[in-house]
């Protein structure tokens, strides 16, 4: 592909939050929770990046950053070339109506008080697109039929409470479509919704990608949907990715002790699947104290003293397209997952 | 089958709202076996967790049981034991509050971990004492004895045993659901009912805590049923697997029967809808439609409005439960002709 293709480039990103504990706001250093430190990723058109994680990690924030509802600390945005990321006024505007944002709940992201029409013609008013309002209402029922919510002029005059979770989801998806953007940024938008309805949406989300090459950026916990969404995968750990491939190579091929510990765990429904563990130890440490040098060593099985406990590795391209944040990525991609775990410094330190 | 612990025959719940009722749970018939886990899969309002609940008899005031129903625990019906005839609603019984009887079987033979353990431990209280309030509650031994007993169960579910004395806050998501883990098991029970044990924690947590669980119910002999809308977790932890949908129990079967031999059209959509991290990548199929209203269920088949093999049939008799091979039962009308064709593509 082409270098104009890319959409969105992000390029060291960071978000520190700064944390007024107390008494301690008053002297010495202020703390900051590191939430998101030195990303980069591009996105293609039409094309589906997952950035998967477990809680905590900055993935949300990522999201948040790339929609501007929070403004980064550090790094670059690239839309098309040009960095939104100190973007004020008029300009901000502009890009939001070009970006839009499906939201985890579509209990609580859509206004109760609103009916189906109001809530996706809102944004149409805000940014004063369409003429009369029967062009205005002609927008919302197109949007409203892309998101399959058929015959649309049936939904128009309803309330969200009448409406069933996946039907939500369906009009929080038109409200994202009917400004016609050019990047969706989808946090967790499937998780609240059972599985038969679940099938439903992301098949939808699907259909758009193909029909208005829309690419997103997916974000999600749940490692399977991910991988049935993302054509490309990003895994992050503490604020960081630690690894980024297309989805087949991150979920059969993974060469990050992380992502390797974080797929094994990904429960498979099928009896007869053997359940390879790969054990690591301990829980996600607070983003405020970061352990020095690599971000996982203190759970890592393959951490090495001296090395791991030292010096943060990049992230850097083992293969095409394969970008790995691990000192010993060329040792682990070649001999697959059949290494040995040594033992770990935290114990014999 | 010597070995059934459990024998629930008939069990129908039922909520008296404003309007009228709600059928949650209508005619549910499974049976468990000492030291077996068995899985309850459905999505959300299906009726399994009020399925759970009637076990043990732990229902809101608004919940009746319907005449008939038996719960069969190691030879004895606390139906019978812990429910009176209601003197307005005729053929429905109420559920007696505080029943002694019924109190000795609570925790002491059948424990629960409960949907959401972060909110489950008082707030106020240390964990380790709240732990230690439930041995005092049911056993005749000393505070240190029981104290004892708690450091000995910290080491078992692995949290650090310096912890006892910390509050809840102070634990992370996965240390307080190993403490409710610990609870469950204080008093060695027969039968852990663990409703979304593991729903509200990462992955990795998750893993290592259905891991922690298997290993200690097969160490400890403990019988499950594991109350889940996640089908994976399911075909990783149980022995056998009753899936529910809209109140009615539509198949159970071992894990592998269900899964590879499906029979009911409902599981066969469900598994069709659940994308599989290490499967082929092919389009998921949603199911049509929504569950139905349980206030006001279809009349025949409750999964015939989505149904894709529904005939007229289905539309106006309730099916009946078919044994399509041993042990292994489906609700549906075609279940013998279905049975051997679902799953075939899904099987390659």
């Amino acid at each position: 592909m082409s270098e104009n293709s890319v959409i969105l480039s992000v390029k060291d990103l960071k978000k520190y939050f700064e944390l007024h504990v107390g008494m301690f706001k008053f002297w010495g250093e202020p703390i900051y929770v590191k939430a998101v430190d030195g990303i980069s990723f591009d996105i293609k058109k039409g094309e589906i990046l997952g950035l998967v994680g477990e809680s905590g990690c900055g993935k949300t924030t990522t999201g948040r950053l790339l929609t501007r509802l929070e403004d980064p600390t550090a790094g670059s945005i690239l839309f098309h070339g040009q960095d939104i990321a100190k973007l004020k006024g008029k300009e901000l505007k502009e890009y939001r109506r070009n970006v839009q944002m499906i939201f985890q709940d579509p209990y609580e992201s859509l206004n109760p008080r609103f009916t189906v029409q109001k809530t996706v013609m809102e944004p149409l008013i805000i940014h004063g697109i369409g003429e009369t309002y029967d062009e205005k209402v002609e927008m919302v029922i197109k949007a409203l039929e892309d998101a399959e919510l058929k015959p649309a002029e049936e939904y128009l005059d309803r309330y969200p409470h009448e409406l069933s979770g996946g039907q939500r989801q369906r009009v929080a998806i038109a409200r994202a479509l009917v400004l016609r953007p050019q990047f969706i940024v989808a946090d967790e938008p499937v998780s609240m919704l059972d599985v038969s309805i679940r099938a439903g949406v992301m098949n939808l989300m699907l259909d758009l990608r193909d029909k208005y090459g829309i690419p997103f950026l997916f974000i999600t916990h749940d490692i399977a949907v991910s991988r049935y969404m993302a054509d490309k995968m990003a895994v992050m750990y503490l604020g960081k990715i630690v690894e980024m491939s297309d989805s087949d190579t991150v979920v059969f091929h993974p060469v990050h002790p992380y992502t390797r510990a974080l797929i094994s765990a990904v429960p498979v429904p099928d009896p007869d699947h053997k359940h390879g563990r790969i054990q690591i130890k301990g829980e996600i440490p607070s983003p405020i104290n970061l352990p020095p040098g690599c971000r996982f060593w203190p759970r890592c099985p393959y951490a090495q003293k001296g090395i791991c406990d030292v010096k943060e590795p990049p992230l850097v391209e083992v293969e095409p397209g394969h970008f790995v944040a691990c000192h010993f990525a060329e040792k682990f991609l070649e001999e697959e997952a059949s290494m040995e775990p040594t033992e770990n410094i935290k114990e014999t330190a | 089958m010597a070995n059934v612990l459990l024998d629930v025959k008939n069990l129908s719940v039922h909520y008296k709202i404003l309007s009228g009722w709600v059928y949650a749970v209508d005619g549910v018939n499974f049976k468990l076996e000492k030291g077996h886990t068995m899985g309850l899969v459905g999505e959300s309002g299906c009726g399994k967790t009020t399925t759970g609940y009637g076990i043990t008899q732990l229902l809101a005031s608004n919940a009746f049981i319907k005449e008939g129903s038996k719960v069969i625990f190691d030879g004895r019906d606390f139906v019978e034991m812990s429910t009176v005839p209601d003197k307005k609603l005729k053929g429905y019984r109420r559920i007696i509050e505080y029943h002694p009887e019924m109190r000795k079987y609570r925790w002491s033979r059948i424990s629960m971990i409960f949907q959401g353990a972060m909110n489950a431990f008082n707030p106020v209280y240390k964990v380790g004492d709240q732990i230690i309030e439930a041995i005092l509650t049911h056993e005749d031994i000393t505070e240190e004895e029981a104290r004892k007993r708690v450091e000995e169960l910290y080491k078992l579910v692995g949290i650090p045993v310096d912890r006892i004395d910390n509050y809840p806050h102070e634990y992370s998501g996965g240390m307080k659901q190993r403490a409710m883990i610990a609870m469950a098991l204080a008093l060695k029970p027969d039968l852990i009912i663990a409703d979304e044990p593991t729903t509200a924690l990462d992955v990795v947590t998750q893993d290592r805590i259905l891991g922690e669980m298997a290993n200690l119910q097969k160490k400890e002999k403990v019988a499950m049923i594991l109350i889940t809308h996640d089908v994976s977790v399911v075909a990783e932890m149980a022995d056998e697997i009753a899936v529910m949908y809209a109140g009615h129990l539509v198949e159970t079967g071992t894990t592998r029967q269900v899964f590879k031999e499906t029979a009911h059209p409902y599981m066969e959509a469900l598994l069709s809808a659940f994308p599989n991290i290490k499967g082929e990548k092919k389009r998921l199929k949603a199911i049509p439609g929504s569950p139905p209203d349980l206030s006001n269920p279809p009349k025949g088949c409750r999964f015939a409005p989505r149904c894709p093999y529904a005939k007229d049939i289905c539309l106006e008799e309730e099916p009946p439960v078919v044994e399509v091979a041993p042990g292994h039962f489906a609700k549906c009308h075609f279940a013998e002709e279905l049975y051997g064709e679902l799953g075939g593509e899904r099987n390659e």
